[in-house]
């Protein structure tokens, strides 16, 4: 039996991502999900501002290109549109926790039937490397240089936590990438966010805890241990919503 | 005077601090100068440059279309810019890293010098841009070799300012060639 | 005191903003103007200010109505997207009549565009972005002295006039380096802001800081106030700066980059016996309508040179009235026209008009 190696909802075209980022990785297992699913052709996703600015390029579904933060608004326009299409967005942390924390707030406060896919690198890597909402405490970034003071700029926010509080969100989690079996229970969890969306329950989100080797100024092998051994201490795998959800 | 430098190559060069250093001794002989990088998304690709204005008149546009001096650190670099050396001007190129051969299709004058294999046999690879301003002192007197210690504690983080006798090592071999 | 260094024109910004007195600055990060909120970053603590990044552009123009109308000199910066998310508190900072002074490090759009230079927001900082009848000060610096002085100038206007000031630089200003002279003011500017929301201390009557009237006949009153000041702008504190138009082949208006591009383009076409004047506007808004006006006694030809479709030529056009033709010369998406460019559009247009 023939091995796919490329799933069939990513385009064969090389990214621009730097080399060790988990951008990348997201769009190849949102991709292999996509494709599992069979659902390619009812897929509309949604590109955040941010490194992932154009993914639109590398997904065969149709997308649109949101202005900063408004991704789940924009979403929120094509959902009530095409209620029977599957809708996602893909977000960053400056995207999503600052910016754009009201949009997505309320998405899931109104129990938006749609998906969302929560980069979070601790950093904002497009513009290099500034402090995130994200940013863990000591994180040295360009406007934290003397490390992220919680005294001054206050503490990293836990959106998976903050979102599980809504009663609109139906199935929250928190997942990682920086290891092969991390991705694989990735996987599992961005499948079955769409599967809730296909049941139309309401809103879901997966937080990817992601590296940024660039900004980060590490290598990839050491960003990948420091996702492991320093943002996945403060910021706690695990579902924190819809833990018995069948779907 | 007034000089139009373009300086090219890939990102860890040391590309845009070269400019800085050519700039900022530029300033300490008293003269105007900008200094106009290239950034954003194109940087990504790993690809740098940056031009570089001397002059001792009020400066206009910070870009230059028509430069008078090509640093060239890579073939794309060379490539890029190689078509746009102003008739009278010359482009001196990284000949460790670009072959001889093709140096002699570019139609302006070159000066093939073997910056990146001489600095690594000095001990860093990145002293190789100090050989080429070097050169580019030696073809015109652009300012003093001395000026450019003074540049470079400016530029230099302090951590880097014991390196200043090598890279200064790195010019005079420079001025040499 | 002062002392000549090389820094980049976001960094200019930032130096000045600091030996200005402001001590608010809130920003939020976006290319091409990161160096300036790194920079603040660091140095705005060191000078015992507050920097804070705040979680959009419509917070920090929001904390810059906040710290401004507590009394303080504050500032926000930006590029095109972010200065587009700031106009509703830019519309509501006119209102309260708060002095506060907005960067615009300008970029290519429509939409999310690009990161290059582009002068493409011209009609939004000059024509009011923001809803209501209102202006702001446009100030154009066309080098790294000139973002300097410009942006401790934008602060003593502010103040002056309890309005916004808005300096327009873009891309290729903010990313490149020049040699600036740090000139330390003669004395400290001390404005009394006894209208400031400060606390009464039981020893005032208590100032409101607001933009609303509910009441017709009040409102209307208000914006008859805020119109004699700007016309008190309009009288006062035009800028410009006139190079070689007495009796020139043709005059181009451009500002900022546009205009240094123009200084090269006169040298080129002197050599081919073709003479240039260059207008350069300083202030945007005011915008030099009597010196642009004028220029038809000067000369048969006037051109705009700008990184944008076709903006400020509206205002040389209005100022110039018909009474010489006005040509247009621009690039759009980042480009920036070359020297040569532009001398054949001049040379286009010229041998038009000698037929
Ligand atoms: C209104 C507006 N403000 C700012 C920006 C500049 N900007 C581009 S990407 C970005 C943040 C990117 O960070 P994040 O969302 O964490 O994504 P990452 O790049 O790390 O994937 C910002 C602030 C913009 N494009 N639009
Ligand atoms: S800058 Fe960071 S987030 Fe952006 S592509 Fe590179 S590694 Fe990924």
């Amino acid at each position: 039996m023939p091995v796919r190696l490329h799933p069939e909802s990513l385009e064969n075209i090389t990214t621009h991502y730097c080399p060790g980022c988990s951008h990348g990785i997201a769009h190849r297992v949102i991709a292999e999900v996509i494709d599992e699913l069979g659902i390619e052709g009812s897929t509309i996703g949604i590109s955040p501002v941010g490194c992932s600015y154009n993914n639109y390029k590398y997904f065969t579904f149709d997308m649109l290109q949101a202005a900063h933060g408004r991704a789940p608004a924009v979403a929120t326009g094509v959902k009530r549109v095409h209620p029977e299409s599957i809708v996602f967005t893909y977000q960053g942390d400056g995207d999503l926790a600052a910016i754009g924390t009201a949009e997505i707030i309320h998405a899931a406060a109104r129990g938006e039937k749609i998906t969302t896919i929560f980069i979070n690198n601790a950093i904002y890597g497009m513009t290099s490397g500034q402090m995130a909402p994200t940013t863990l405490e000591g994180q040295v970034t360009t406007t934290s240089p003397l490390g992220r003071d919680p005294k001054v700029q206050g503490f990293p926010l836990k959106m998976s936590e903050i979102l599980s509080q809504i009663d609109g969100a139906v199935y929250i989690e928190r997942v990682s990438m920086h290891d092969v079996n991390h991705i694989l229970k990735a996987k599992k969890a961005i499948k079955k966010a769409f599967k809730v969306q296909l049941a139309g329950l309401g809103f879901s989100m997966i937080e990817v805890l992601s590296t940024c080797p660039t900004n980060w100024r590490m290598k990839p092998v050491d960003a990948a241990a420091w996702v492991k051994d320093t943002m996945m201490e403060y910021y706690k795998l695990g579902v924190y919503k819809g833990e018995d959800l069948e779907v | 005077m007034n000089y139009e430098i373009i300086l090219a190559g890939f990102g860890g060069q040391g590309i845009l601090s070269a400019g800085r250093i050519i700039s900022v001794s530029a300033i300490l002989e008293g003269r105007n100068t900008t200094w106009f990088p290239s950034y954003g998304p194109e940087m990504r690709g790993g690809t740098a440059n940056c031009h570089v204005i001397v002059s001792d008149d009020e400066i206009g546009s910070p870009i230059i279309n028509n430069p008078d001096i090509l640093i060239a650190m890579t073939l794309p670099a060379l490539e890029k810019f190689e078509k746009v050396v102003r008739n009278t001007g010359f482009i001196i190129a990284d000949s460790s890293l670009i072959e001889e051969e093709r140096l002699k299709e570019a139609k302006s004058r070159v000066f093939p010098i073997k910056a990146t294999q001489i600095a690594g046999e000095m001990g860093h690879k990145a002293y190789a841009m100090l050989i080429m301003i070097g050169k580019l002192i030696k073809e015109t007197n652009i300012f003093k070799p001395e000026t450019v210690e003074k540049a470079l504690y400016e530029v230099l983080k302090q951590e880097l300012h014991k390196l200043v006798p090598e890279e200064m090592a790195a010019l005079s071999a420079g001025l040499e060639m | 005191m002062s002392e000549k260094v090389l820094i980049k024109g976001n960094e200019a910004i930032g130096e000045a903003a600091i030996r200005a007195g402001c001590r608010h600055y809130f920003g939020y990060p976006i290319t091409p103007q990161n160096e300036l909120t790194n920079y603040m970053s660091k140095y705005m603590p060191e000078a015992g200010g507050v920097f804070i990044q705040a979680e959009s552009e419509i917070a920090a123009i929001n904390m810059v109505y906040g710290a401004a109308g507590a009394g303080a000199r504050a500032m926000t910066s930006s590029s095109s997207p972010g200065i587009s998310l700031k106009q509703e508190g830019i519309s509501y900072i006119a209102g309260a009549e708060i002095p506060a002074v907005v960067v615009n490090v300008m970029r290519c759009g429509p939409g999310l565009g690009g990161i290059m230079p582009a002068q493409s927001d011209y009609f939004q900082a000059v024509k009011g972005g923001g809803h209501g009848d209102y202006r702001n000060i446009a100030l154009a610096p066309s080098n790294g002295q000139e973002l300097y002085e410009l942006t401790v100038k934008a602060f003593d206007l502010a103040d002056k006039y309890r309005m916004l000031v808005m300096v327009m630089a873009d891309g290729a200003l903010g990313q490149m380096m020049e040699n600036v002279e740090f000139r330390d003011r003669e004395e400290p500017l001390i404005v009394e802001k006894p209208w400031a929301a400060t606390g009464t201390g039981m020893k005032r009557e208590k100032n409101s800081i607001t933009s609303v009237y509910i009441n017709p006949d009040e409102l209307e009153t208000v914006n008859n106030r805020l119109q004699a000041k700007y016309h008190e702008v309009e009288e006062n504190e035009v800028m410009y700066e006139e190079i070689n138009c007495e009796g020139a082949d043709i005059v181009i208006c451009a500002y900022g980059l546009a205009a240094r591009l123009t200084r090269n383009v006169m040298k080129s076409a002197s050599a081919e016996g073709i003479k240039v004047g260059l207008m350069r506007p300083i202030t945007l808004w005011p915008f030099p309508k009597q010196a642009v006006g004028a220029l038809a006694e000067k000369t048969d030809t006037v051109m705009s040179v700008e990184l944008s479709a076709g903006q400020m030529v509206e205002d040389v056009r209005l100022a110039i009235n018909g009474k010489v033709p006005v040509h247009f010369y621009g690039r759009t998406g980042g480009n920036i026209p070359t020297q040569d460019e532009i001398l054949d559009k001049i040379k286009e247009v010229l041998g038009k008009e000698k037929k």
